[in-house]
């Protein structure tokens, strides 16, 4: 077979677009993910700041080198398509607030290199490139990924200038121990384990509702539920996101959650306690709904959702990590491809595998 | 029927796609009729099927609606003089395709008299016979004008015998851009009612549905007046979405039925036909006229007067131009049909034909070609796409040439409306890609035939061999058998010859 009619200047219909584009999409999740950031800004101060604006600069940078190494003539178009600047910006967006430095230039690397540039490239690869960095760097630094600091507004007294947040990001600065803390369900495990219940490891100020206004430890991702959850209906309201991934992911949590809750609230945490942790909003309508690594068809989306939400409840219930979010996308990304070969949408005038449908007897001649 | 609707979305989902129309300012402007151009050129394949087959010698005088290339063969049909003059050439042009390829042509020096040939009209019009109608019907070369050109009165022939209880006139007209069939609703709503009437006694259909978009309110308010009289006409507003027009989906919106990927729509019971059609078909019964000419669009921000416009077949794009005023700045692209399926051309001086719903003079900005990027899955094009496929998917096997793999997606039932392409985040031309694996497809089924046909030769000449051989064999034991038995019948009777003497001395 030929190729040559493929690589010439197409001619055929249509003669007409409908103005949509890579760039546009990418633009969009990031003005979605943007009130979150900088409220996160906000609660963590500067190094917060620095974090994110270096895993970006780290995913762009490690985007443009790996696309000079292959011989790329459209390095600059690729770049500007916004899907690294996007990468960068979710991998931060679940990182440990006050995470030095190297966190976010190995981040990048592993993200754009490993995740992404060894497959081919944007639309290529095989697992969500945010979070196969996100775990690689849990797994290799557990120290300072799971090291999270007390919300501390800018605008208070204590909170670190512009100097002492580029110390604490270049490490040259210890974190002051008052300010380190646990996250919900960090803290909650290692009560657990300790032989802690829930009533009352919980009996304090660990509500989820101080998850609402953010104001507990954890990622970005984490603390700013509700301006995460605003940015997704944004998605979904300029169509950039439908709604099958995001509600079978909290489905699949929610489901598992408030039927081991109901049948032993000392063991098992609460529905809205697993949907406002973590990386559960973050995970449903801006890392699950990644067009990549998800099936293409809306009844695919619902099945790679609900695994996605139930992976996710049984790592935070019975597993090793406090946190499964990143896991349970992982193990879905790789069944895609089996998801996609199973499930295909009906083809008009055929039935669902494929056969034409029966000529009515009535009709035919 | 909300409820249903409802329904509907939900197991359908959203197929199609919303294009800006740019159907106005040329749809409000008034029907034109362009003056005659000094020569025409008629295609002698403007139609689905076989060429015409020119009647006509060079030199001929002939006058308006006179037969001069008939059809040949079941699936064709005839051409006829658009206007009086005389024939200079039979002879190769410019096709009106992409490709820029020669085509064979008559053409037509107009005298500027435009007189008509004797018509024949019938006295009562509904009164002729199904079989007449759908003979006149293929007597007058109507092909169907929604842009398919398949000969139309195969299609009512075709109803007559499969049973068909109704018949469903297109007037969605779809596209972006083109604006005739709503013009033709507007202005011969009458003449459109008319010869829908003549098409449901051709077909043996007990009731006629017309679909057209909501977003053309006045036309389905003057076919509404036109049909009130006539009970078995039911005019039904459909949403504004394409591609409406495109067969199955019309069938689907209007009858609920689906018609099975292998079979064709009168093996649900319909018939489906463009209100243009209808509107030519009252031309060719109650007033005896052919078919040689039709109202197309002439649109584009290129174009100086938008609008529609009466064309003699034959005509060239170039004196279109010329005859409305000539170019607003440059043209980038000229299409032949609408935006969405039309047909690149290859410059403007290739003839008008039948299937010809409009012309498009494309500026920069609207035939601005964006660079393809890598597919980033994002899913538009399954969502887009009206036949439920996997665009992306096909597209992917494609590339990698697994043009079974394409082909086991179904790129068979690809009707290559363009949806996909048009929502592409990546400028993916996904439909040059179908285009592409269906003609590598047909060239491969040529070849197995092909293929097929010398192995069928080759074995028979085999057994041909064989047989031969084996007849030679037999009729060679048969001469030695009947040799033998000979020798032993006169041995037997030299025998007896010997013995008998020797039985007369005994």
């Amino acid at each position: 077979m030929s190729t040559q009619s493929l690589a010439t200047q197409p001619i055929a219909s249509p003669h007409a677009h409908g103005g949509n584009s890579v760039t546009r999409t990418m633009f969009r999740v990031q003005l979605a993910l943007a009130p979150a950031t900088l409220y996160g800004f906000w609660l963590f101060g500067w190094p917060s700041f620095f974090l994110w604006l270096l895993t970006i600069l780290s995913c762009l940078g490690f985007e443009a080198l790996s696309l000079k190494l292959m011989g790329s003539a459209r390095i600059k178009v690729t770049l500007w398509d916004g899907s690294a600047l996007l990468t960068g910006w979710l991998l931060a967006m679940t990182l440990p607030p006050w995470a030095p430095w190297w966190v976010a230039i190995i981040g990048g690397f592993i993200a754009i290199v490993i995740g992404k540039q060894v497959f081919g490239g944007v639309g290529q690869n095989v697992f969500n490139p945010a979070m196969v960095a996100r775990v690689a760097l849990l797994v290799s630094f557990p120290v300072p990924l799971t090291q999270w600091v007390a919300p501390l507004p800018v605008t208070s007294l204590a909170a670190p200038d512009f100097i002492h947040g580029l110390q604490i990001f270049l490490g040259n600065q210890a974190t002051p121990d008052a300010m380190a803390s646990a996250s919900l369900l960090g803290y909650t495990k290692t009560e657990l384990s300790r032989g802690i219940d829930l009533l009352h490891s919980l009996g304090g100020d660990h509500g989820a509702l101080f998850s609402w206004a953010g104001t507990r430890a954890g990622s970005f991702g984490e603390s700013a539920s509700l301006l995460i959850l605003a940015g997704g209906f944004y998605l979904l309201a300029t169509g950039i996101i439908t709604w099958h991934t995001p509600l079978a992911v909290l489905a699949g949590l929610a489901i598992p959650a408030a039927i081991g809750h109901a049948v032993d609230p000392t063991h098992y945490l609460s529905v809205s306690t697993h949907l406002l942790s973590g990386a559960a909003m973050l995970g449903a309508f801006f890392i699950a709904t990644d067009y990549v690594t998800s099936p293409n068809t809306g009844a695919g989306q619902i099945v790679f959702g609900l695994g996605i939400g139930l992976l996710t409840w049984i790592i935070r219930t019975w597993g090793g990590y406090p946190e499964g979010m990143a896991f349970a996308v992982l193990l879905m990304n790789a069944l895609t491809p089996v998801i996609d070969r199973f499930v295909k949408p009906r083809i008009l005038g055929r039935d669902r595998k494929g056969k034409p449908l029966d000529i009515p007897e009535s009709k035919g001649a | 029927m909300g409820f249903m609707n409802l329904f509907k979305t939900v197991l359908r989902g959203n197929w199609g796609v919303h294009p800006a129309d740019h159907k106005r300012p040329a749809a409000d402007q008034p029907i034109r009729s362009l003056p005659l151009p000094p020569r025409l050129h008629l295609m002698l394949s403007q139609h689905v099927g076989a060429a015409a087959r020119p009647v006509v010698l060079v030199g001929q005088k002939v006058k308006k609606g006179e037969v001069i290339a008939a059809a040949q063969g079941n699936i064709s049909a005839p051409l006829h003089a658009p206007t009086s003059g005389i024939i200079t050439a039979i002879g190769e042009i410019t096709a009106p395709h992409a490709s820029g390829l020669p085509g064979m042509a008559i053409s037509l020096d107009c005298d500027g008299e435009d007189q008509w040939i004797d018509l024949d009209v019938p006295a009562d019009p509904y009164a002729v016979s199904p079989a007449e109608i759908a003979q006149r019907v293929a007597a007058a070369g109507i092909v169907g004008l929604g842009g398919a050109t398949f000969p139309s009165a195969v299609k009512l022939n075709l109803g007559r015998r499969s049973s068909i209880d109704t018949l469903l006139i297109n007037g969605s007209e779809c596209e972006p851009y083109l604006s005739c069939d709503d013009r033709l609703m507007r202005d011969r709503a009458n003449e459109i009612v008319s010869g829908i009437r003549l098409m449901l006694i051709a077909t043996g259909a007990g009731l006629a549905k017309v679909g057209i978009e909501d977003n053309k309110p006045e036309a389905i308010a003057a076919m509404r007046e036109a049909a009130a009289r006539f009970g078995e006409v039911q005019i039904v507003p459909v949403p504004a979405r394409y591609p409406m027009g495109s067969d199955r989906q019309l069938i689907v919106e209007l009858t609920g039925r689906e018609v099975p990927s292998d079979a064709r729509a009168a093996d649900v019971g319909v018939i489906v036909h463009n209100v243009g059609t209808a509107f030519t078909v009252h031309d060719a019964v109650c007033r005896g006229r052919p078919l040689v000419s039709r109202l197309m669009t002439l649109n584009g921000a290129a174009s100086a007067m938008p609008g529609n416009y009466l064309v003699p077949f034959g005509t060239l794009v170039s004196d279109l131009i010329a005859f409305t005023g000539g170019l607003k700045g440059e043209v980038a692209k000229y299409v032949m049909g609408g935006p969405m399926m039309g047909t690149v051309l290859p410059h403007a001086r290739v003839p008008v034909v039948k299937g010809t719903s409009g012309i498009l003079l494309l500026d920069a900005a609207e035939a601005a070609a964006m660079e393809p990027e890598n597919c980033i899955r994002c899913g538009s094009c399954v969502k887009a796409c009206p036949m439920g496929l996997l665009p992306l998917e096909m597209s992917a096997r494609i590339r990698n040439d697994d043009l079974d793999g394409a082909v086991d997606l179904g790129l068979a039932d690809c009707i290559a409306c363009g949806c996909c392409a048009y929502v592409c985040p990546s400028h993916i031309p996904l439909v040059q890609y179908f285009y592409h694996a269906k003609g590598d497809l047909s060239a491969r089924q040529r070849a197995t035939l092909r293929t097929e046909s010398t192995k069928k030769l080759a074995q028979s000449r085999q057994e041909r061999l064989e047989r031969e051989a084996r007849e030679k064999a037999e009729a060679a034991a048969r001469r030695r058998a009947e040799r033998e038995a000979a020798a032993a019948a006169k041995a037997a009777a030299d025998a007896a010859a010997k013995a008998e003497p020797l039985g007369e001395t005994a």
